[in-house]
């Protein structure tokens, strides 16, 4: 007999974050009113983190096809064969307001929860990535929140043995309010010992492992994700969870062993949402039902009411359907890792959510209402009204530059451009032994154990594109990351994405989401590279300032052979350098306005899909046949900018360049406009005809800039600077900021 | 030679030194667990990098009261080589099988980067196949890794030659600006008083391999395999107890 004693009003659920018309759907898809632990059931399942309730059915047009395509969106991770019976399985996911709240638990947890959703599916991690972004350093919060979020990085990466080996930073005073953290993890996993999570067999036990329940985390998704800050940020720290990168460790390894025993049926992390999550979406993938019993749930304290225990995001869990009669595998291998490994439950084949408490049924929903009946909405969208004045840039009301060294150095001294070594450096990007090229280049490449294989890594969005054009900006960001990987010598694998935007119930918010996503789409089908995976994050907004459209992309590549890995800096003198693709007359959106005029103006680079990928294939091809030395893509600061790299961010001294360049555009625009499809490689002189003709083949335009040379960079009569200089000012710029 | 990998709860760099001793050395590699006695009958026993037991109190603090360490123990004294990495540099000088301590590096931040290291001397399995004075870049890893002990031990270690590596600059000089993480005369490394316990902060086994970005960390492990293999070709047992 279902306990209904605890009826909630309309009101409740305005609490739990429910519309009136949401309620009142639930009333009439139970046929009755929810009970208080009904409603917190719904109150996440149907939350905008949980349901996708604005973002479904625009996700349904992204490609997530492919030959090589093991396993799409919808499970805890994507999965893509990567050959020799081994697949890469792999995610991105937010933790932006956690970490807004609490920087170092926020981002921590937010490294563990992605990880969990890896070793879920059977993989090995091998590799974290971070996207961060940040409000300008003039803001007081700013440097607390850095040093917060990156020893939280650190601090579980670094505990749980896996290398962070990439990812990007930027600060931008549209973050200010609300920064983001996005966090990337890959693993590997043979192809025939694939986890998923649905729950199958009824009668099968349902297992709960790892560490106890507390009441931390409660309503994490539901109140902390799903909706805007206001005021103070600090009262929600308690809805904030507290992260054991050791216990996670624990979980990992014996996750992994049991694996290998012939015992689990599926398996699922309990993320956000926690046990109501987990539990619901392993029996709605299934087609099943689950009874759980509240009083088996190991619980850090006394007194803690099944609400409590449902609704907990404590971290460190995971939830699994065993085999019945192998409960003693599960249990052995959980003790020798010192872990609570707990039955909680069965599969039934009533396609319920039953929970018990005390001998007493508190609550009895149907699994359907709870996850395809959950709403699913058709937003409005509208351009925002100010659209035409912000695109708009008449290139003759900028004044050129008076001294284009002092421009190159102070691009150079951006915290966007400058070097992150400041961070790199607190991660731990070395361990399990993988790391081929580490944090600094334009991607990074790991081995693949037991293979020729390598994977290459690279985490890209430009927002500021993104705020001029969603659409375009959203391909930049796809079509960017590609390029990344190319360079590194791998072809482009699959992508996962990390949406990130304001308050989808606005009009302007949600047109910018749907041309996002509608970039993405485009540039994913032109370059036929599917998404496997990927988290949406709205409401990221504080005081009703919505962040920039931020639709962060993470790309896989893949190198088929190790030996053709490739860096983006020079390597010796008497390389020629070339350039490959066209530089136009363009600098809306660019670094170099942001920061000589204050402006972010005009409309994004040009991108034309198609010589983009011919610019890419040629790169591709030219590395795979041993020709090029280094690669480097051409992003924010243009050209001047790229080449600086290619000269200082190798080995100490590095290599000079002199380059001799006319072009019959703007200077500051030949110099540090960011047009598109443009990637600087070096190589011997002697292949130059090669290059030429693969160029010639694809019809990719190829201009000799130079050679490597000494240990200055001079390009033309504009810049001559030496590399110690454009090195100090380089390396110097973020530590500069942080300890002052 | 039979080379143990101890796994302590929390242990990282366990597989790493694993796969160093069986793919790229060669050598037989064995796994070792905290919770068991039995050493399996190893020549050298590696204590790897990592946060044993999550170093939640200090590092390696829980480690060195774990079952296996026993065993280790007991085989240190008796002459059996062990090598400790980071938190296994840790977990001796808790023991009490090295001196001195290591405790938060100056900066207070975790620092991962590869450092130039300065060997100091060869008297010892672990060297025996390097240069006096040869410089080496391996990578350090660790948010602990500063070395301490109290004037007279540091004189006696000095004296004693116990001091193997120094963190220097390119150039080979042991200045303040070369030191990572504010150890005491830029200590990086130390052996026993018998020379047969050693225990360092930087990660040799994240340097064995080329294509990884260097070689020079496998010199140390190349130098234990050899002095294994002289003290078998002259039958003593002084160097490695045996199976």
């Amino acid at each position: 007999m279902l306990q209904t004693s605890a009826a909630v009003t309309e009101t409740d659920a305005a609490d739990h974050g429910l519309s009136p018309e949401e309620y009142a759907r639930i009333c009439a898809a139970l046929g009755r009113a929810p009970n208080v632990v009904e409603l917190g059931v719904f109150s996440v399942m149907w939350s905008e983190h949980c349901s996708y309730k604005s973002s479904r059915r625009l996700l349904k047009t992204l490609p997530t096809r492919g030959p090589s395509v093991l396993q799409g969106p919808g499970e805890n991770a994507g999965v893509i064969d990567i050959g020799d019976g081994r697949a890469v399985a792999f995610k991105i996911e937010s933790h932006n307001h956690p970490s807004f709240v609490e920087p170092y638990q926020g981002a921590a947890t937010g490294v563990g929860g992605i990880l969990r959703d890896i070793f879920t599916m059977g993989a090995r991690p091998i590799a974290n990535l971070n996207s961060l972004r940040f409000g300008s350093f003039d803001h007081p919060r700013t440097r607390y929140l850095v040093n917060g979020v990156v020893a939280g990085i650190g601090g579980y990466g670094n505990s749980i043995g896996v290398p962070t080996v990439g990812g990007e930073v930027y600060f931008d005073p549209g973050y200010n309010g609300n920064i983001l953290v996005n966090a990337f993890t890959l693993g590997v996993v043979r192809t025939d010992k694939i986890f998923r999570a649905r729950a199958a067999g009824v009668g099968n036990p349902v297992m709960y492992v790892g560490s106890k329940t507390g009441r931390d985390g409660i309503h994490g998704a539901s109140l902390l994700a799903s909706a805007e800050f206001s005021g103070e940020a600090e009262e929600k720290r308690p809805t904030v969870q507290v992260g054991d990168p050791f216990t996670e460790k624990l979980l990992l390894e014996a996750c992994l062993e049991l694996m290998e025993k012939d015992a689990i049926v599926s398996i699922q992390d309990m993320g956000a949402a926690g046990l109501t999550s987990s539990t619901v979406e392993m029996a709605g993938r299934g087609g099943t039902g689950i009874v759980l019993d509240l009083d088996q749930v190991p619980v850090r304290e006394q007194g803690m009411t099944p609400y409590e225990i449902l609704l907990s995001e404590s971290q460190e869990r995971m939830l699994i359907v065993a085999r019945a009669g192998a409960e003693d595998i599960v249990r052995r291998v959980f003790a020798k890792w010192d872990l609570d490994a707990s039955v909680v439950g069965r599969v039934t084949d009533d396609g319920l959510l039953r929970v018990m408490f005390r001998e007493q049924e508190v609550a009895r929903l149907p699994i359907d209402i709870l996850t395809d009946g959950a709403p699913a909405y058709d937003r409005p969208a509208a351009p925002p009204a100010d659209l035409d004045a912000l695109q708009e840039l008449r290139l003759d009301s900028i004044p050129l530059p008076g001294d284009y060294n002092k421009t190159l150095l102070a691009l150079l001294d951006s915290p966007n451009i400058a070097s992150k070594a400041w961070v790199y450096h607190q991660y731990d990007y070395l361990v399990r032994s993988n790391t081929v090229v580490e944090p600094g280049s334009d991607a990074a490449v790991l081995r693949i154990k037991g293979t020729h294989k390598g994977i290459a890594l690279s985490v890209d969005c430009n927002s500021r594109y993104c705020a001029l054009d969603p659409y375009v900006g959203a391909m930049i960001a796809v079509v960017e990351s590609a390029r990344n990987v190319v360079c590194a010598g791998a072809a482009p694998l699959g992508i996962t994405d990390c949406l990130n935007f304001g308050n989808p119930e606005k009009p302007q918010i949600m047109w910018q989401f749907t041309e996002a996503v509608r970039g993405i789409r485009d540039a994913c089908v032109a370059l036929g590279v599917p998404v496997v995976s990927g988290n949406v994050s709205f409401y990221n907004e504080t005081e009703g300032r919505a962040i920039p459209p931020t639709p962060t992309i993470a790309m896989v590549g893949l190198l088929e052979d190790i030996e053709h890995h490739t860096t983006q800096w020079f390597k010796g003198d008497g390389d020629a350098i070339v350039l490959l693709g066209v530089t136009r007359e363009e600098l809306g959106g660019s670094e170099y306005l942001m920061l000589t005029h204050g402006l972010v103006r005009g409309t994004p680079p040009w991108i034309d899909l198609e010589a983009e990928k011919q610019v890419q294939r040629v790169c591709l091809a030219a590395i795979t046949e041993g020709l090029v030395r280094s690669a480097h893509d051409i992003a924010e600061g243009g050209l001047a900018v790229a080449l600086a790299e290619c000269c200082i961010s190798g080995p100490h001294p590095g290599c000079g360049a002199v380059i001799e360049m006319e072009g019959a555009i703007r200077p500051d625009a030949l110099l540090f406009g960011e047009s598109q499809s443009r990637i600087i490689v070096s190589l011997r002189r002697r292949h130059l005809g090669r290059l030429r003709e693969l160029a010639a083949d694809a019809n990719v335009p190829v201009t000799v800039l130079g050679e490597v040379r000494g240990r200055r960079l001079v390009i033309g009569p504009l810049i001559d600077v030496d590399l110690a200089e454009l090195r100090r000012t380089w390396t110097t710029a973020l530590p500069r900021r942080m300890e002052s | 030679m039979r080379w143990g990998v101890v796994t302590f709860p929390g242990s990282n760099d366990d597989h790493d030194a694993l796969y160093v001793v069986d793919h790229v050395l060669g050598a037989d590699a064995v796994a070792l667990w905290h919770k068991d006695r039995d050493l399996k009958g190893v020549d050298c026993v590696v204590l790897p990098g990592g946060f044993s037991y999550g170093d939640y109190l200090r590092c390696g603090a829980m480690a060195r009261f774990s079952p296996v360490m026993e065993s280790v123990t007991e085989f240190a004294r008796a002459g059996g080589l062990v090598f400790g990495i980071c938190n296994g540099f840790q977990v001796l000088c808790e023991a009490g099988l090295l001196p001195g301590a290591l405790i938060r590096n100056r900066s207070l931040q975790f620092v991962c980067t590869r450092v130039h290291l300065r060997l100091e001397d060869t008297d010892t399995p672990f060297t025996c196949r390097c240069t006096r004075g040869e410089l080496l870049t391996i990578p350090i890893k660790h948010g602990e890794g500063c070395y301490v002990a109290d004037p007279s031990t540091l004189e006696q270690i000095e004296q004693n030659h116990q001091v193997i590596l120094r963190y220097v600059d390119a150039s080979g000089r042991a200045t303040p600006d070369a030191n990572p993480n504010g150890s005491l005369s830029n200590i990086a490394g130390i052996v026993n008083r018998q020379r047969n316990v050693f225990g360092l902060m930087p990660h040799p086994e994240h340097a064995a391999e080329k294509l990884l970005g260097g070689e020079d960390g496998l010199k140390l492990f190349q130098s234990v395999l050899a002095a294994y293999t002289e003290g078998a070709r002259q039958g003593t047992t002084s160097v490695a107890p045996g199976h």
